[in-house]
């Protein structure tokens, strides 16, 4: 690497790229050749750092100071202004800045406010060069496994650690492994479920795009516990930046021997492939998601028995979450107990959260295990936009659960918020501010659901299209108060019915929503005379 | 450009397309379980599925028609019908229903005289709705091909759908 004065790390990912990034790219390129600064400043692009919203975004390194807005104009005053004399463009300084970016742990030491475990490199590297990954610690974790901890030491060290499933079901990640890694069977499988369709979730999708190698170095790690020698990572199909650094990383892994035969003399053979998912929610269901893995139509299958032991192609398949195996890596590297500083003793770790809706900056958050919404809401999403009153959050993508404002200082993890009958699921957070109508939102969920029953079993298949009629009667004031009973009721039959989560889950945001809107929803029926 | 003249041009493209999906399907000849892989890079093709080349990947993948046509049908991400040269989505997912994309797909369907799911006769555009395409954090998003427009107010459709041919 040349010696620079100056790193320019420019924000590539969706948002950013729709605000013009590549032709700030450019023109920050062109201006740095012109000023004759090609050696002394390098211009990198980077995943996204996490703020959204705020046109192309950049950060100049070593001063750490971050641009937003940037349009191709600025680049000459920029590269002028700044790289040239070092007096900083005041009126292009980022004034909402994402928190966790603010405070860097190289210069404050306070690793423990910032809590990235999972989106570390996230912003920070290029996720397009291997040997970034490489300098930031990537694959010492397995080398550690190869060397010191051999497949049984892997499971442990995760077991210890107290990895759940960061998927929605919070399943103990250990147990799974230790399932599949007994289970009579060869071959056996990793699966990668990347399949993110939960409304208003994408904390997968900045993973793939901003550390593509942290997934890889996870799924090698999970493939060596149990002894599988080849992985799936079923992505969504739209998801086609992911699926581009993916593929490119995956390229260059099998360069440096990473993957593939025997890799680094260990005895352990390792592969992945890439399958891009066809737009159906069901599919996020492990079984389901195995079937059309299979190149089937995505029903879910009958459970038991489970895919540890019957998994894709009747082999023992462990199905695991994108944050889940990039949770992995570090674990392994850093120790159980590292991993337990973190977070509550009966959830440990890190949450990654998308938090959208009514507040002054969404995007995605890392917060320990254990925080509360308001914290969350407040001091990482810059608190309600313009000034509103709060109003409530949808928690866990749309099959979670409403939570009212009594809600805001409950501890946000796994166990703590089953006690409320509530979920952390998927970590999506949508925040409603006190002008949203609540019929509304249940409307929204409601036909998402019946949208994407996928028609396998009686109650959901029937069950969503009945909740749509009701509630679309109740939204245009014709609904009555049998209407909001029959919603229950129905809900109620098909969480304990349906085949799938897909439709047991629907109670959730129903029940959630009388709990704490009763008056609003009762309010928009014909009040019996 | 008249309709007729587009409409044969385009049945003419459809028929030079076969050969090379038949090189596509000789990859995974008699392979059933990259039946989705194949079906995408024939919907790359043709930009949908028309019945001859669904016969064809269940000739060539040694599965039935039958099963071919329910793992179309399943996922929203295969078509049967021609698609316009441009398709439009609007995200009428949580976030974005939130924030008023139901305004912004009422505005698109009265714009290009289609309903959600249909192609404008000169085949421009197609319309359809998506549930959440990652891009909460800028809702209402909607998507035009592979490009992703956010905070899209109604009023800006016309400058946004002007500038695909």
């Amino acid at each position: 690497m040349n010696l620079v004065r100056n790193h320019v790390l420019i924000s590539i990912d969706a948002g950013t790229i729709m605000a013009g990034a590549r032709a700030v790219e450019k023109a920050l390129v062109d201006e740095i050749n012109r000023q004759g600064l090609a050696g002394e400043i390098a211009v990198l692009e980077t995943g996204s750092i996490g703020a959204t919203g705020q046109g192309v975004v950049i950060v100049v390194y070593p001063e750490g100071l971050y641009y937003a807005n940037v349009t191709p104009e600025d680049a000459s005053e920029i590269v002028e202004e700044h790289l040239l004399k070092g007096r900083p463009v005041k009126r292009l300084i980022m004034t909402e800045m994402p928190r966790q970016q603010v405070i860097r742990k190289e210069k404050t030491g306070l690793l423990k406010e910032q809590a990235r475990i999972v989106l570390r490199n996230s912003g920070v590297i290029n996720p397009e060069n291997i040997d970034e990954y490489i300098a930031e610690g990537g694959y010492e974790g397995i080398e550690r496994a190869f060397t010191e901890l051999k497949p049984a030491g892997v499971i442990k060290e995760i077991k210890d650690s107290g990895l759940v499933g960061r998927g929605g079901a919070a399943f103990t990640t250990a147990m799974k492994w230790d399932f599949a890694s007994k289970a009579p069977g060869d071959p056996k499988y990793i699966i990668c479920n990347a399949d993110e369709g939960e409304p208003g979730t994408f904390k997968d999708r900045l993973i793939l795009e901003g550390d593509p190698h942290k997934l890889i170095e996870g799924m090698m790690l999970a493939g060596y516990a149990v002894g599988a020698a080849k992985g799936f990572i079923y992505i969504r199909g739209e998801y086609a930046l992911s699926i581009e650094r993916l593929e490119k990383a995956i390229t260059q892994a099998r360069l440096y021997g990473l993957l593939g035969e025997n890799i680094l003399e260990s005895g352990f053979s390792f592969d992945l492939a890439v399958m891009k998912g066809a737009g159906a929610y069901v599919c996020g269901e492990e079984t389901a998601l195995i079937e059309s893995l299979e190149g089937k139509r995505g029903h879910p299958r009958n459970k038991p028995p489970y895919p540890v032991t019957e998994g894709l192609w009747g082999k023992p398949t462990v199905v695991n979450n994108v944050e889940t195996l990039a949770n992995v890596p570090e674990i392994i590297r850093n120790g159980a107990a590292w991993y337990r500083g973190y977070g509550t003793d009966k959830c440990p770790g890190t949450k990654v959260y998308t938090i959208i809706g009514n507040v002054a900056t969404p995007g995605l958050i890392e917060a320990e295990m254990g925080t509360t919404l308001r914290d969350i809401i407040y001091e990482y999403a810059g608190g309600i936009k313009e000034g509103k009153k709060f109003k409530g959050a949808l928690v866990g993508g749309a099959a979670g659960a409403f939570m009212g404002p009594e809600m805001l200082d409950a501890k946000m993890d796994f166990v703590n918020l089953k006690e409320y009958a509530a979920v952390l699921g998927s970590g999506a957070i949508l925040v409603m501010d006190e002008s949203t109508d609540i019929v509304g939102m249940l409307q929204s969920v409601l036909h998402f659901f019946k949208h994407e029953s996928c028609g396998h079993c009686v109650p959901c298949r029937l069950g969503t299209k009945q909740l749509v009629e009701i509630v679309d009667r109740i939204a245009g004031g014709k609904g009555k108060v049998e209407d909001i009973e029959s919603l229950v009721k129905i809900s109620e039959v098909m969480r304990d019915t349906s085949f799938c989560p897909l439709g047991q889950s629907l109670n959730l945001p129903i029940s959630s929503s009388l709990k704490y809107f009763r008056d609003e929803v009762y309010g928009r029926v014909q009040q019996p005379a | 450009m008249s309709q007729e003249k587009q409409c044969q041009c385009a049945e003419v493209q459809e028929e030079e397309l076969y050969p090379r999906l038949e090189e596509v399907i000789m990859e995974h000849r008699g392979k059933g379980q990259d039946l989705i892989m194949v079906l995408h890079k024939a919907q790359n093709l043709f930009g949908y599925l028309p019945k001859k080349a669904q016969e064809m990947v269940a000739e060539g993948l040694n599965v039935s028609l039958n099963e071919v046509y329910g793992v179309i049908t399943f996922y929203n991400f295969f078509s049967t019908v021609p698609q316009g040269r441009n398709s439009v989505k609007v995200c009428l997912g949580t976030a974005c229903y939130v924030r008023g994309s139901q305004e912004v797909l009422d505005k698109a369907q009265k714009e290009l005289g289609i309903k959600v799911g249909g192609t404008t006769e000169d085949r421009r555009y197609s319309l359809d709705v998506v549930r959440c395409i990652g891009a909460c954090g800028l809702a209402p998003a909607m998507l035009v091909n592979e490009d992703v427009y956010g905070r899209v107010k109604s009023p800006h459709l016309p400058d946004i759908l002007a500038k695909y041919e």
